[in-house]
């Protein structure tokens, strides 16, 4: 590679510094409609650099919506977005907003593996994509730490998704959400679908590697012990709007009807009894 | 611009003395990988001058430790907290599959897909089978037969069918006769032309289109929506309730597709004539009345009973490999879309490979 192709990439690596904000993603006014159904009615959200961010909300209230919004997957009807100081709308070129897309990785609710490549081609995609100058080999060995790292089994990394289990699946949707190295995480339902086990050791590693990689996680859950687990601060969506940004301490100390159901309920007690007795052995 | 990744080397005692500076990020590595590679043996990795790391810049170090067993020196927090992750033995993690010589995969494609042809037609037969089963269990429980089913399915699978199927024989009428009457004409028999058409229309053609179109249509169709309903687990869902899918979703549809495919038949034979007729109208001078009347003569009732009893075989033959196909799919999506398209070659090619034995079936009992 010459020393030209070299420096038009690094320039390109500037273009977006996520290290420079404190705030990865700052929404500002954001509509979403659907026909005549509104989604979203001016929500506003701030979401810290380095902090893990659970959204929740009642069924149907646009969590998912919203983590599509910011990405880029739906365009609002009115609003502003910005990721790292970045506005997704207004970018016109399309090597601008590539420099934006490989700042975060998303594991969607389902895996979204390519079902025609090996968890090892899946993960090597964004890599391929993005730095096609590295060679075979690295990739690799990238592809065979990426898979240890999410705790998949030795032999994983050769399989194509229909081998694969539920929650291997959900890994390595996460293992190919972190192949650019991202500062940003969106995670839709990591832990959706998987017995308590599993999703408590999905938790443990969601926490692990954003303390590792000192990632900014985006996390949308419906999974109390999830919460309360991983999450620095908690968003919650209801009334088209985010009512309610804090930790959960700050949230239960809210007057609002939906977050005392949520968390003073059966299973948001449970879950934070949970809490208290594991924190305290 | 932030510093590029980037190092020095002082020769030490046991090997390079490697000092590595700027990022050293994915973005920001450039050939660095390479010429790392290239030095010989190396010591020590000083990491202090170093401004951000990610993974894939710790992998790089770490591989470093590994293969000339350096120390690495100047690290920060950040960074060896990724060390630390990466450290872990890593050797028995596979990426790629084995790989197998060439003659042994194509030994093995080869077998497997004979293996596979055979599957299906026994799977066919099997299913095949079930049907006649269920359609008597059916009857002898007298449970009510699904008529509403069978009635929407005759609207899709038959009058649906119809603009698409009478144009498509209009036009292999017109060919047809325009064709036979090139060559016929060499001879000056041009008015045969009309036993040509009539009797290939009557006897073969006509029907084989149609069971192609079908099979194209609906067969595919069936496949492909009993194929979404084994995904979405709806089969599932009927047989815990007590509905038995052959009943419920086989049933209408091959019947549907075996009463509707002689109506559909004849009617695409009759489009097929009236083209025939009327390029014999328009290219060769012959009046439809003499058309007509010379049709009455040369088509012997054979003919039309052999279209009658070719077409409900071939109908039963499309709906059974379009619901057998259906029926297979598990897993994931794009075991639709295979499904489908075998159900759709399988289907046309059973039906031309039953209509040559029926061709020489019938030309040996005499019916000419």
């Amino acid at each position: 590679m010459s020393e030209e192709e070299i420096r038009d990439e690094i320039a390109a690596a500037d273009a977006v510094r996520p290290e420079q904000h404190d705030y990865a993603i700052r929404i500002r006014g954001l509509v979403n409609r659907f026909g005549d159904v509104v989604i979203h009615d001016h929500l506003d959200l701030d979401v810290r650099s380095g902090e893990i961010l659970g959204v929740v909300g009642g069924s149907g209230t646009g969590k998912s919506v919203l983590m599509r919004s910011i990405v880029g997957l739906q365009t609002p009807a009115e609003g502003e977005i910005e990721v790292f100081g970045t506005t997704l709308a207004t970018i016109a070129d399309e090597e601008d907003s590539r420099d934006l897309r490989r700042r975060w990785g998303v594991m969607f609710q389902g895996g979204a593996l390519f079902s025609t490549l090996s968890v090892a081609e899946n993960i090597q995609v964004p890599l391929r994509e993005y730095y096609p100058r590295i060679d075979q080999k690295l990739l690799d060995e990238i592809a065979a730490y990426k898979v240890e790292m999410v705790g998949l089994p030795p032999d994983a990394g050769p399989k194509f998704p229909a081998e694969l289990s539920g929650g291997m699946v959900k890994r390595a949707g996460l293992a190919r959400a972190l192949a650019l190295d991202p500062a940003l995480l969106f995670l839709d339902e990591p832990t959706a679908g998987l017995d308590p086990i599993g999703a408590a050791k999905f938790d443990e590693l969601i926490r692990e590697l954003a303390d590792t990689m000192g990632l900014t996680v985006f996390l949308i859950t419906h999974d109390l012990d999830t919460l309360y687990a991983t999450c620095d601060r908690v968003a919650v969506l209801a009334e088209k709007k985010v009512i309610a940004v804090g930790t959960i301490p700050e949230l239960l100390a809210t007057e609002h009807p939906w977050i005392q159901d949520y968390f003073n309920g059966p299973r948001g007690r449970a879950a934070a009894d949970c809490n208290q007795t594991h924190r305290a052995g | 611009m932030a510093a590029r990744a980037d190092f020095e080397t002082d020769e030490g005692a046991g090997g390079a003395d490697v000092r590595f500076s700027g990022r050293l990020t994915l973005a920001r590595l450039g050939d660095l990988p390479a010429r790392l590679d290239a030095l010989g043996p190396i010591a020590t990795l000083d990491l202090s001058a170093v401004e951000r790391i990610d993974t894939v810049g710790a992998w790089i170090v770490t591989r470093a430790v590994q293969t000339h067993g350096a120390t690495v020196t100047g690290a920060s927090e950040d960074a060896q907290r990724l060390l630390a992750a990466l450290a872990r033995d890593k050797s028995e993690y596979q990426v790629q599959r084995r790989p197998v010589p060439m003659w042994m995969r194509m030994l093995d494609q080869l077998g497997s897909a004979s293996v596979a042809i055979w599957n299906e037609l026994i799977g066919i037969v099997d299913f095949f089978g079930a049907m006649i089963v269920a359609l008597f269990v059916q009857i002898r429980a007298r449970r009510r037969i699904r008529w509403n089913a069978i009635v929407t399915r005759f609207q899709t699978v038959g009058v649906d069918a119809l603009p698409i199927i009478g144009l498509m024989s209009f036009l292999i009428g017109i060919v047809i006769a325009q064709q036979g009457a090139v060559q016929l004409r060499q001879f000056g028999l041009e008015v045969f032309t009309i036993n040509l058409v009539g009797r290939a229309s009557i006897r073969e053609l006509g029907l084989l289109m149609t069971a192609i179109m079908v099979a194209g249509r609906s067969g595919s169709a069936f496949a492909a929506q009993i194929g979404t309903m084994k995904l979405t687990e709806e089969v599932d869902a009927m047989r815990t309730i007590g509905v038995s899918p052959m009943e419920a979703i086989v049933l209408p549809r091959v019947a549907a597709s075996t009463i509707t495919m002689p109506l559909l038949g004849f009617y695409a034979s009759i489009c097929a004539i009236v083209g025939g007729g009327a390029f014999c109208w328009v290219g060769l001078d012959i009046p439809p009345l003499t058309y007509i009347q010379r049709l009455r003569e040369i088509i012997p009732m054979t003919d039309f009973w052999i279209m009658l009893i070719k077409a409900p075989v071939f109908g039963i033959l499309i709906g059974v490999t379009g619901c057998y196909e259906g029926m297979q799919v598990r897993q994931n999506a794009e075991e639709v879309g295979r499904r489908t398209t075998s159900a759709v070659v399988a289907a046309i090619f059973l039906v031309i490979v039953l209509d040559a034995f029926f061709a020489v079936f019938f030309s040996s009992i005499g019916w000419n």
